[in-house]
């Protein structure tokens, strides 16, 4: 009798618990695999460049010379990158300039201003923007944005800032959400100390709230400029890919994404041209772990501090 | 039974990941030969430019309707993506722009069989406001070089000329600089960069003053096209070869072509699609009085 509970016992683990879980097991060791995969194959193709091409990772990096249709004759392709990390780091940087101020404001009013409103109306509202397609974004910058900053402050409209407007639009929702987690877990009991001492709320959010959830917020921030750094379409269908270090803020120029997605269909593989923009891949690659890295220091910053 | 439960869904995730992997890369596969000549069975695959894309397209809906057992798909992704997937077996005709020599390296080139299907000619296009009607050679270089800034310099109103490039990679471009620019080098920095030809026909409506290049196939009254040393950009004057800026249009094979993707390269050149080739922009090969080996 007691040898048949067992048997029946075992049985029910095996059924309830350990299918579940091998699935699940199957399904996280595939997705570690095809992530590794992936960035085995981008640092195999992005070192190409380096290894069978013999550009230098200087030129790459720091030069400004891209020519990479130049016959060998001539002087050889020339891929330097300087120009498209340079317009990325700027575009997204504007776009955040724009787009930090908005955002935080905004999860504070609704957290800490006005919950309800914030839940019934804002919180939706922010969930569709995340869910528009990049491309609608970019052809709505083409079809309005553009032509309104040619109208309203000259030049052609293809620019730097139409690109840091379009993408200030599209990081909004990532670090408004990121900050308004942040700032809703405060404990009660931090706002009510703040209030028993005679503080106002405007009080209360600047000096109490708004420094606890710091460490939230420069996470939503990070994660919006990672996002910013990615974006590929929307900002290609409106800097206008000149490809050269924009003078002003109404100048056109490029980025390393634009550049990678224009070019990419028509070299053939196993070019220096086609290693140049597996190597720029590479570097995207490289530059979001950078700022996974930072997220990460940051939320551990975050709870030692607390 | 339970006992082999998580055992079986993985068995069946395993297989029906391999069947997924299966079915894409059947797509690719060589076609095979087809056994008898009456009835062509198999399939094809063609990959590469976009600008060869739509007739291609149209040929493959045409031939799918006359050969019932045959099948041929027909993808974009750019003249380099073509010539490389062609030329690696990824795929049995590679589209392309330009010759394979331009893009791929010469040991890689050697091993492709050309078939000019079409020829495709391009014109100078400016945005509709600008009072410029013609322009010679010269003056196009000094242009898309950056020495001419300003229409009046070539007999037009007082604006400032834009110039509207494709990437540097593009087969459309690679013709124009070719045979209208004579190979000059643009000058760096100056020219808006439009990834496809139908993006360059919206900035070019939007944007005063701006100059370009399109396919005949993507020209109509929404732009305005120049001529070039007093030369009209029409399928007349590109078959008689008063017009220099057009360039072929080409399946490329890996060796001779066979079965499906040789009966369909031949249906493409053939007499009985040339109206179709006509009526989509694109000239016929049998009506050009000249020719061109690279």
């Amino acid at each position: 009798m007691k040898n048949n509970t067992k048997k029946i016992d075992k049985y029910y683990a095996l059924k309830h618990e350990y299918s579940g879980r091998t699935v699940v097991t199957i399904f996280g060791i595939m997705l570690i695999l095809i992530t590794l995969t992936m960035v085995f194959f981008l640092i195999s193709k992005g070192s190409a460049t380096f290894f069978q091409n013999h550009i230098s990772l200087k030129e790459f990096l720091f030069s400004t010379e891209w020519m990479p249709g130049k016959d060998e004759a001539q002087g050889g392709p020339a891929v330097g990158a300087l120009i498209f990390i340079i317009g990325s780091i700027l575009i997204s940087g504007f776009a955040l300039l724009i787009s930090t101020p908005f955002s935080v404001a905004l999860a504070i009013f609704m957290t800490q201003i006005s919950p309800a409103f914030g839940k019934k109306l804002l919180q939706p509202v922010i969930e569709i923007f995340v869910g528009i397609p990049s491309v609608v974004y970019g052809w709505i910058g083409l079809s309005v944005l553009v032509p309104f900053v040619r109208h309203q402050f000259g030049g052609l409209g293809f620019s730097l800032l139409a690109g840091s407007l379009v993408l200030s639009v599209m990081i909004f929702p990532t670090i408004t959400s990121v900050a308004a987690d942040a700032l809703s877990i405060i404990p009660n009991d931090y706002k009510e100390a703040s209030y028993a001492l005679g503080a106002t709320r405007w009080h209360t959010i600047r000096r109490i709230i708004f420094p606890t959830a710091l460490p939230g917020i420069l996470t939503g921030v990070v994660l919006g400029l990672a996002r910013a750094f990615g974006e590929a379409l929307a900002v290609q269908m409106v800097i206008g890919n000149t490809i050269r270090i924009p003078g002003t803020i109404l100048d056109s120029t490029v980025n390393l994404t634009s550049i990678i997605t224009m070019d990419m269909g028509n070299t053939a593989m196993g070019t220096t041209w086609n290693n140049a923009l597996w190597s720029m891949a590479l570097l995207l690659l490289i530059i979001s772990f950078i700022f996974i890295f930072i997220i990460h220091r940051i939320g551990r910053k975050g709870s030692a501090s607390s | 039974m339970t006992k082999f439960k998580p055992l079986l869904i993985a068995l069946v995730l395993v297989l029906s990941l391999s069947v997924a992997l299966v079915g894409c890369s059947s797509n690719t596969a060589q076609p095979t030969p087809a056994p008898a000549a009456n009835s062509l069975t198999g399939s094809a695959t063609a990959v590469g430019s976009s600008a060869l894309q739509p007739l291609a397209e149209k040929a493959a809906e045409m031939f799918m309707a006359k050969n019932k057992d045959a099948r041929v798909q027909v993808q974009g992704g750019g003249s380099g993506t073509g010539l490389t997937q062609v030329a690696q077996g990824g795929c049995d005709i590679g589209n392309s722009d330009v010759f394979a020599a331009e893009k791929l390296p010469a040991d890689q080139a050697g091993t492709l069989v050309d078939h000019k299907v079409c020829v495709v000619g391009f014109a100078t296009v400016v945005n509709p406001e600008v009072k410029v009607d013609n322009l010679t050679g010269q003056q196009l270089i000094d242009i898309f070089t950056g020495k001419i800034k300003n229409w009046k310099e070539v007999g037009g109103q007082d604006l400032s000329i834009v110039i509207l490039n494709r990437p540097a990679s593009s087969g459309t471009r690679a013709t124009f600089k070719k045979y209208a620019l004579n190979g000059a080098e643009e000058a760096a920095g100056q020219a808006l960069t439009e990834e496809s030809s139908g993006a360059i026909k919206k900035a070019l409506t939007d944007t005063k003053g701006s100059i370009s290049y399109l396919a005949l196939s993507y020209v109509d009254s929404a732009v305005k096209t120049l001529k070039y040393d007093g030369v009209e950009p029409t399928v007349a004057n590109i078959t008689s070869g008063k017009y220099p800026i057009w360039s072929y249009e080409h399946m490329y094979t890996k060796g001779e072509a066979k079965g499906v993707a040789k009966a369909f390269i031949e249906y493409m050149m053939s007499s009985d699609f040339t109206s179709t080739i006509t009526q989509m922009g694109y000239i016929p090969n049998s009506d050009m009085k000249v020719s061109r080996d690279k």
